[in-house]
């Protein structure tokens, strides 16, 4: 059984070191649409993917949250990815399993995965 | 229609979280002598005019004007009445709202309750400024995790950092597994 004493001792080894994330200093933004379209559609397990892959590889600067309906529901899972500067790139269609390609891709390196985006799968 | 439970229970709190709750509630209840499952999921957000919770169930009312459908407590109810069961819902403007369904924990058309845990944590993770509270109870055993006990000991440390979250999956993952193998 995990106890709260665990998470006591977690919080201790966080305080030690530097760099615990504080609120709003993110680099980058990762939405995914999670109302009743999204969530439908399996947005839940994508969203997971995208928060066990950050954390598989370290990326404590990205943001990963949930969006309402973006309007698009025919897409769905839709996912809304913010680069510094802004940028957002739409990605369509997404499942768990394109999620590593997107982090690396675009999160780690900065190229958004075209064939994956809205533009790509509008027709 | 929802493939699992859970993913009702996820849309469904995500109307509290956007009433403006600064708590949620969520409790899972089997009673397989009573052949019994009770999904309760309540807020203290901005709640429902008599005219809006007349309406709730209605897919083709809403209060958002992004679109002209709200489907999560229709596809709610539909789910419990399938299962031989029904749909409550209580508010009050300026307390909350408590929506509770009811399930034959035997019917055939008892849609699987699915992967909770994973509902429970993309709550936490995605509002990390919300406090929830999740009980499960089997029987007479129950599990409960309250995340303002976990914002207490965390002492600014933000419920979704990734440590944490993965803290908070683990906690879900064995404190569930324990609930039910008695330990």
């Amino acid at each position: 059984m995990k106890t709260l004493a665990e998470l006591q001792a977690l919080r201790d080894e966080m305080k030690t070191k530097i760099g615990v994330r504080k609120d709003g200093e993110y680099r980058m933004r990762i939405l995914v649409g999670m109302a009743t379209c999204g969530i439908a559609a399996g947005a839940r397990p994508v969203l997971t993917a995208f928060v066990k892959e950050l954390e598989t590889r370290k990326l404590t600067d990205i943001v990963v949250s949930q969006t309402g309906c973006i309007g698009i529901c025919q897409f769905e899972p839709v996912v809304e990815i913010y680069d510094a500067d802004g940028t957002k790139t739409t990605y369509v269609y997404v499942t768990p399993e394109k999620v590593p390609k997107i982090v690396a891709q675009h999160v780690v390196n900065g190229n958004p995965v075209v064939e994956y985006t809205i533009g790509a799968n509008a027709n | 229609m929802m493939q699992e439970l859970s993913m009702n229970i996820l849309d469904v709190a995500e109307n509290s979280v956007r009433a403006g709750a600064s708590l949620v509630e969520i409790t899972i209840d089997e009673q397989p002598a009573e052949d019994l499952l009770t999904i309760e999921i309540s807020d203290n957000g901005c709640g429902m005019s008599p005219e809006q919770l007349k309406n709730a169930a209605d897919p083709f009312f809403t209060t958002r004007n992004t679109r002209k459908v709200g489907l999560g407590l229709p596809f709610f109810k539909m789910a419990a009445e399938l299962a031989g069961g029904k749909m409550d819902i209580r508010s009050s403007i300026g307390k909350g709202t408590v929506i509770t369904a009811y399930f034959v924990r035997s019917s055939i058309d008892l849609m699987p309750l699915g992967d909770i845990n994973e509902t429970i944590c993309t709550l936490i993770h995605c509002n990390p400024q919300i406090d929830f509270i999740y009980r499960r109870r089997f029987e007479d055993s129950e599990m409960i995790l309250d995340t303002r006990e976990f914002r207490r000991i965390l002492e600014g440390i933000e419920l979704n950092d990734p440590k944490v979250s993965k803290f908070i999956r683990d906690f879900l993952a064995e404190n569930t597994s324990d609930l039910f193998t008695g330990r």
